[in-house]
């Protein structure tokens, strides 16, 4: 099979990881502290950078491939599951090496992001996963960035050495309960999982320790830290259940993200899973809940109290939260601490930090929210600003209908 | 009225020079207008200077230097006037300026500089590499049209990534040329002076149409990232039309084919141990192991794993801690984190080596509470206790210790069976009725959360009194 047929099918298997990220490892350069060229190519500069987005609407940072798509696990949810009938391929450790270089020489891409499917055991596949990174980072001196997919129960010292070459490191989750992975990855393991996860988040800790004077420097370890994915409306798992999985592993291990993929229909599917997709909408509502849980002061009972467990899909979890809870409103922009302003719809963490910037010098006026580039028509039913007080306290579901997404957007999905 | 002429759109240094020179004379800015002598010949003959060469430095904030340095890149005629406004305002009794987001200029500014950055970024995101032979060897050629004046503030980014290719940026307006010591800019350039896609443009086209999903069509969100604008320069995109009309049909296909029948034989993995039963192992470390899968309460849920003790099968000193913490758990083995480090130095100082005894918890997942990027320790509940008993009744009878320190109230009641008050207890042996002997005391987390110093000295060297009393009654047991 030549190159060409295998990057088709490879590249193909590895679409459904929506983590792409290139940002937040250390800063490195081809050009040394006394101004010379060093050997080898690339950089990073903590930024990532999204070198094309797909019709999906996804960023192309990371040249995306799987080493190869057989597997001898058989969860139902994916297309390379050992009893699918999908045409199967195998890089060699210098075919990545190749694709990789000559993407990146050409700026398409930021770096890579390699996994695999399980072949023959644990330690043989990630021994090979690991041999592309050491590859890249010494033989070729390739400075950019590497997202390594680790494959729990793998020894140690792989998972070692993958942290000393990747950027980042990743396990998925996939689903968000032992009992469904039971039923729908029946070789997966979740303490394994965590165990490996557990293993990372100590690793990544040492390395950024502060050295100690006398002391070893600890090993290198995936700067950029972990991530995970959870594949939502494959299994029945409510969103309260996903969420309080996705606290539970940021609390335990320190992710910089949970992915969240809504489950979407593949070629030769099981006949265990659902048909239809799921809505997009649903994955982008985690999303926000994901961010009001991690960088707004939410709770998961402020969000998550549908009956039943799912987020709402008509309105965002910020308004319907702000709805729900009028007595907090309005808030005054010249006076409100940052922690409540988080809690207007319509205002972002960057635009709070405008705000209270601005508020500095000069008490705030709409006109002045205009120029802070805030959502103003959004915002004004629940603050106060000098000139402004919003009329009267129009009831939740009047304000609710004006302010929530029109129903023509929602059928764009 | 004073009439500045820069010498071309970047002169960045005639601009900072009249300023200097406005500044000096003190001419306000409504008696300035701005020029540019050769909008479209950057290698124009620089102007006279415009003002008084000599005129002295002064100093403005590190914030609207920045932001000034970022705003002069706009294609934008006002930005000259606009920037000596600020300048003037800064060293007129507003010197935070910059900070007044809310003002007409300030906002204005942050406005242009916000389109620059993103303009540089999409630059360095977009821009194409092809690679040829110019007969000296490999040159890596891009074509890419920048909507603001960004070529010169870029071309580090390029250098410091691609320093050992030898490359040549080219733009309407200006081009850049790395060969491996020092960038050189040159006039703009056409379209036309790069040549066509080299052979690796085939493979990446390859990439872009497999990674897309057609089920997750999402042509609005591709567009606000990546406007039309950008195309022309990136050879994927002409995959684009042909993905978005086929995508719907694709998705159906998928949908309508259903399910197929799985492949025949397919490879299987090794299957999975069975499930812990603690009454079976014979030894330590099969009972270790069959701990892992336990399952006797709701803790192994949101726990990394089970943590069971640790030390020589045949260790003649027990100790009972409460349940592993936050460290513990993530590296499966008991008394390594903050309290377990307390414990080693009561240790020493008690004159007893950790790698005789046998040190182990009354509960062996660790109970928490989830809160942002932190797990808060949460006290184990009896019907917890008790559920991990037959792990700790199976440790007793395998190490069968003569000596067992019960740390704590957790580890005292799982092992005398009923509530104890440490104060009350510690400090007399315990006969307990496999024989062995008893002590109890303080877990050293409580020592680690008491607030006052000498109360913590106190107490610590009670500690450290109970554990070498212990130890050596059990001696003079012996002896």
């Amino acid at each position: 099979m030549d190159l060409l047929a295998k990057l088709e099918i490879l590249a193909d298997a590895a679409k459904y990881d929506a983590s792409c990220a290139s940002s937040g490892t250390d800063k490195r350069s081809s050009i040394g502290r006394d101004g010379a060229v060093k050997p080898g190519i690339g950089s990073s500069e903590g930024m990532g950078i999204c070198h094309a987005y797909a019709p999906d609407g996804r960023c192309i940072s990371l040249l995306k491939i799987l080493l190869t798509n057989s597997c001898l696990y058989d969860c139902v949810y994916c297309i390379n599951r050992a009893s699918s009938n999908v045409r199967r391929a195998r890089f060699s450790v210098d075919d990545v090496v190749r694709l990789t270089l000559g993407f990146y020489r050409r700026n398409c891409i930021e770096g890579l992001f390699l996994s695999s499917g399980i072949i023959r055991s644990p330690d043989y596949t990630m021994e090979q996963v690991v041999a592309v990174a050491r590859t890249l980072r010494v033989e070729h001196g390739f400075r950019g960035y590497i997202h390594l997919k680790t494959i729990p129960d793998a020894d140690p010292a792989l998972l070692d050495e993958a942290g000393r070459w990747a950027d980042r490191l990743s396990i998925n989750v996939e689903l968000p309960t032992q009992e469904a992975l039971q039923s729908y990855a029946p070789e997966k393991d979740l303490p394994g999982i965590r165990r490996s996860m557990g293993r990372m988040r100590l690793a990544i800790d040492a390395a950024r320790e502060r050295t100690v004077p006398g002391r070893a420097k600890p090993p290198r370890f995936a700067p950029a830290g972990q991530s995970t994915q959870v594949i939502v409306g494959a299994d029945a798992s409510t969103d309260r259940t996903i969420l309080s999985m996705s606290n539970t592993l940021y609390a335990g291990y320190g992710l910089r993200r949970v992915y969240y993929s809504a489950f979407s229909p593949i070629p030769d599917a099981s006949a265990a899973l659902p048909l239809a997709p799921a809505p997009l909408l649903r994955e982008h509502r985690l999303y926000q809940a994901d961010w009001l849980l991690r960088f707004y002061g939410f709770g998961i009972d402020e969000i998550a109290t549908e009956a039943g467990g799912n987020l709402a899909l008509g309105m965002d979890p910020k308004l319907a939260w702000a709805l729900a809870n009028r007595q907090h409103f309005p808030l005054d922009v010249n006076t409100a601490p940052r922690e409540m302003l988080l809690r207007v719809p319509g205002l972002g963490t960057k635009g709070v930090d405008r705000l209270l910037v601005a508020r500095r010098s000069r008490r705030l006026r709409l006109d002045d929210l205009v120029r802070l580039r805030l959502p103003v028509a959004r915002i004004a039913p629940f603050v106060i600003a000098l000139d402004h007080r919003p009329l009267g306290d129009p009831a939740s579901a009047a304000l609710g209908r004006r302010l929530a997404p029109r129903a023509e957007q929602l059928s764009l999905l | 009225m004073r009439s500045i002429v820069l010498a071309h759109e970047v002169d960045h240094d005639g601009w900072r020079q009249a300023v200097r020179g406005l500044i000096a004379a003190q001419v306000p800015p409504e008696q300035v207008t701005w020029s540019v002598e050769a909008p479209d010949d950057l290698f124009a003959a620089d102007a006279a200077p415009p003002t008084d060469a000599s005129a002295p430095a002064f100093s403005l904030s590190r914030h609207l230097v920045d932001l000034s340095q970022t705003v002069l890149q706009a294609r934008e005629p006002a930005r000259f006037a606009l920037l000596y406004g600020l300048v003037w305002r800064a060293t007129h009794g507003e010197r935070a300026i910059a900070g007044d987001l809310a003002d007409p200029s300030v906002a204005r500014a942050r406005q242009l500089a916000q389109n620059v950055a993103r303009d540089t970024h999409k630059m360095r995101a977009f821009l194409r590499f092809r690679e040829i032979d110019d007969g000296e060897g490999v040159r890596h050629l891009a074509w890419f049209e920048p909507e603001h004046y960004i070529v010169e503030a870029n071309a580090g980014f390029f250098i410091r990534r691609f320093a050992a290719m030898r490359f040549s940026i080219l733009t309407p307006y200006r081009t850049l040329h790395w060969d491996g010591t020092a960038p050189s800019f040159g006039p703009g350039a056409r379209a036309a002076d790069i040549p066509g896609d080299d052979a690796m443009a085939e493979y990446w086209e390859t990439y872009f149409r497999s990674i897309f999903n057609p089920a997750r069509l999402k042509r609005s969100a591709m567009l606000s990232e990546m406007p039309r604008k950008y195309w022309r320069n990136m050879p994927e995109t002409a995959a684009i039309a042909e993905l978005i009309r086929e995508a719907p049909r694709r998705a159906e296909a998928m949908v309508a084919a259903g399910a197929s029948a799985p492949r025949p034989n397919p490879p299987r993995a090794a299957p999975r141990p069975a499930a812990a039963d603690p009454s079976r192992a014979s030894d330590l470390a099969t009972l270790a192991a069959e701990a892992q899968g336990c399952r006797n309460c709701p803790l192994w849920q949101p726990a990394t794993q089970t943590v069971f003790g640790e030390g020589p099968g045949d260790a003649t000193v027990m100790l009972v801690g409460e349940q592993p913490g936050d460290q513990e758990d993530l590296a499966g083995r008991p008394f390594v984190g903050p309290a377990g480090q307390l414990l080693d130095r009561a240790l020493i100082e008690a004159g007893i080596a950790r790698d005789t005894l046998y040190v182990t918890n009354a509960v062996k997942h660790f109970k928490f509470t989830p809160r942002g990027k932190r797990r808060i320790h949460a006290k184990p509940e009896a019907p917890e206790i008790t559920a991990c008993a037959p792990w700790l009744a199976r440790e007793r009878s395998l190490v069968a210790p003569r000596t067992l320190v019960m740390m704590g109230a957790t580890a005292a009641r799982a092992i005398l069976g009923r509530p104890v008050t440490i104060s009350r207890e510690r400090g007399r042996p315990i006969p307990l009725d496999d024989g062995s002997t008893g002590w109890v005391t303080v877990h050293p987390s409580y020592l680690l959360r008491l607030p006052d110093e000498a109360a913590k000295a106190r107490e610590y060297a009670a500690f450290v009194t109970d554990l070498r009393r212990a130890v050596a009654e059990r001696e003079d047991v012996l002896s």
